[in-house]
């Protein structure tokens, strides 16, 4: 981790994801927000390849920005009359002074400690995580794919109307 | 024959990766350190967007497929600016920048100017991954092909930001088609691409097509049900005509593009046929061998191999386009989730078992052959069969007209008592 | 300065308490889930952080944990847009201050 095109990444990558997550958090405009949120999803990718993670920075891009965030874009457009604004609630103030606080002593923790820090910074390659996720991890990677299972059909469940139930052969 | 052997010289004028290598070393040694990067990355644009992507848009995107289409249609296509109608693509773009850019009063003004924008950003990236040559790749990452399908799912979120900038309810019905289409071609798309990745076990583009050179086989004989569903599917996430719901002219205006005018527009026209462009490059790389030709790639120069093929790749394109008539949304949506999805799942399992095959009985590699064989009768059962699961029956069609009552069907009687003719 | 793992758990704390902020304060349930993300986000960059620099169990236990995170995300996104939207279908809105029907 030294070089000067890793200095000058991570310090490009945390101004745009800080500005992009405070206009999530300000922008009025529900749209505007998602689109910020995506932006922030980006500059995440972009932290996971300055961590040498390369793979998971790409599954962030596909899954976050071609998945996740369109789900949020359609959410937004089946919802048109309940107003696209981004106000915040009367527990704004609370929550802000809460994580302003939750903030300050985690930064407290992060810069008291001493972290044990390895001089051999380590590598993952997309094969090893992959066989690690069908050895080690193939218990909890079995139950994550239930997990998607599950939750593909609740939302299909939720979402459907009662016209589509009635139009169900029984 | 080690006479033939692309070498490392500058002078190898058969790959041009060594030029510009052996020009970026000069220049480090000149240059104050870190310079080079940002010489690297500018040179990387201009030799692959600027060089290669930008007359291959105008000539074989806007001209050629014009040209084409034209004949197909029995017409000539433009003729008229230049020797054959050349300089159109150019009169195009000049007459473009000349238009005036409207932008409608209740219209989100920054959105709409950022879309076109942020459209143009991700089509440069795809050709960073895309191997011209043994040396011409600008970042041979390990993990090319997630890449390539990561960056080629932004420009869909700029579709929607642009339908919905106008506040104009066709623009909007637009941006919806192109993300719910999205989402659902998306799916079999990369179940397809797991299916080869399966087979080559890598995940970078170069070592694909190193991988087909040294099985001495194209994926696409491996792969046939992997090919089909990554040419519907990149069709239909490219918006090109069969499929071009989001911008269907007889439906909705013109989709997300209904409110722009002069070079916003031309930004989404040029750069949606860059797309296709660095589709057919990503399928020619996967599936036809990238810049090899058994063995042909020694005498000839391998970018050239490689354009040839990106050209005739995207001829499929324009040859689909200029025949098949536009899908409904529906049928669309339907075949995506009936028909891809599932052909997709049974191509993973005929390939996982047969990889599996292959490493547990340490079998030799010419098995691939064996492989392709199955594979291809495989594909052509599985299309055929599950169509006809669906209610497909070609028997059924009519080879010459008929009656309606010969054909069975209802024919009503009119006043008079007698039936219509 | 060159970024070391203090760094990189400081962006991540900025980004959760972001996110944790965006979760509790917003009225719009759409605004409370990208919260949410957010949150999930910034967990992944200081679990890839410590997988990076860390020492103990490897790079690779920090990335498959990651690799879940993503995963459940993903299959949470899914159903609270779909929960939001079906409260949306009952009652025409999905500001989590007007959804009080269980109050006395």
């Amino acid at each position: 981790m030294d070089g000067f095109g890793v200095t000058f990444a991570f310090w490009v990558l945390t101004g745009v994801t800080l500005v992009a997550a405070l206009g999530v958090l300000l922008s009025r405009n529900l749209l505007h927000a998602v689109l910020f949120l995506i932006l922030t999803f980006v500059g995440m990718a972009g932290y996971f390849v300055l961590l040498s993670a390369d793979f998971l920075g790409m599954a962030q891009v596909l899954i976050y920005v071609g998945a996740i965030a369109v789900l949020v874009l359609f959410a937004v457009l089946l919802t048109p009359r309940a107003g696209r604004d981004n106000g915040e609630t009367r527990m704004f103030l609370p929550a802000l002074l809460l994580c302003g606080t939750l903030l300050a002593v985690i930064l407290f923790v992060i810069t008291d400690t001493n972290w044990a820090v390895s001089e051999e910074p380590a590598t993952v390659s997309a094969a090893g995580l992959g066989e690690a996720l069908l050895s080690r991890w193939v218990l909890p990677f079995e139950l994550a794919s239930v997990l998607l299972t599950v939750a593909l059909v609740g939302s299909i469940m939720l979402v459907r109307s009662r016209e589509e139930e009635a139009e169900d052969p029984r | 024959m080690p006479a033939f052997l692309i070498t490392n010289n500058w002078y190898d004028f058969r790959d041009l990766g060594n030029l510009s290598g052996k020009l970026l070393d000069l220049l480090d040694d000149a240059l104050p350190f870190g310079v080079v990067y940002v010489i690297a990355a500018l040179l990387g644009f201009v030799a692959s967007f600027v060089i290669f992507v930008l007359p291959s848009q105008l000539f074989v995107g806007v001209y050629g497929e014009r040209k084409l289409i034209g004949r197909i249609q029995s017409r000539y296509g433009p003729n008229r600016v230049g020797p054959f109608g050349l300089l159109q693509p150019i009169a195009d773009a000049i007459k473009l920048m000349q238009k005036e850019a409207l932008t409608p009063t209740s219209a989100d003004r920054a959105l709409m100017y950022l879309a076109p924008i942020v459209f143009v950003a991700p089509c440069v990236l795809l050709f960073a991954v895309i191997p011209f040559g043994p040396n011409m790749v600008f970042a041979d990452i390990p993990v090319a092909i997630v890449y390539f399908l990561a960056v080629s799912s932004i420009p869909v979120l700029t579709t929607f930001m642009a339908g919905w900038s106008h506040n104009n309810k066709y623009s909007l019905f637009g941006a919806m088609r192109v993300v719910a289409m999205t989402i659902s071609y998306e799916l079999p798309l990369v179940l397809g691409m797991l299916g080869v990745v399966l087979f080559t076990a890598t995940l970078g583009l170069q070592s694909t097509v190193l991988w087909q050179k040294e099985m001495d086989i194209w994926l696409v004989f491996l792969q046939p049900l992997a090919f089909a569903i990554f040419f519907l599917g990149a069709s239909a996430e490219l918006n090109r005509t069969p499929t071009d719901i989001a911008e269907a002219e007889s439906e909705i205006v013109a989709g997300y593009l209904t409110e722009y005018s002069g070079m916003k527009w031309g930004l989404f026209y040029g750069m949606d046929i860059g797309y296709a462009i660095a589709a057919a490059a990503f399928g020619v790389t996967v599936f036809l061998g990238g810049w090899t030709f058994f063995g042909l790639e020694k005498w000839v120069p391998p970018w050239l191999i490689f354009i040839g093929k990106t050209y005739l790749f995207y001829f499929l394109f324009i040859w689909t386009r200029g025949t098949l008539p536009r899908l409904r949304i529906d049928q669309l949506m339907t075949f995506a989730w009936k028909f891809m999805l599932p052909i997709a799942l049974l191509n993973l399992v005929i390939v996982a078992t047969e990889r599996m095959f292959w490493v547990e009985e340490k079998a030799d590699d010419s098995i691939v052959y064996a492989f392709a064989l199955i594979n291809i009768i495989a594909a052509a059962a599985a299309i055929y069969g599950w169509s006809r699961a669906l209610g497909y029956r070609p028997e059924n069609t009519p080879q010459k007209a008929r009656l309606v009552s010969e054909a069975g069907g209802f024919v009503p009687v009119d006043a008079h008592g007698e039936g219509s003719k | 300065m060159t970024p070391g793992l203090e760094h990189f758990l400081t962006v991540g704390a900025i980004l959760f308490c972001l996110g944790l902020t965006i979760a509790l304060s917003k009225r719009n349930a759409i605004g409370v889930l990208m919260g949410i993300e957010i949150m999930l986000n910034a967990v992944n960059l200081t679990l890839l952080s410590f997988a990076r620099f860390g020492v103990g169990h490897g790079p690779v236990a920090g990335q498959a944990f990651v690799v879940f995170i993503i995963t459940v995300a993903a299959a949470e996104a899914a159903v609270a847009l779909a929960l939001a939207v079906s409260v949306y279908r009952n009652r025409d809105t999905i500001d989590v201050d007007k959804l009080n029907l269980l109050r006395s």
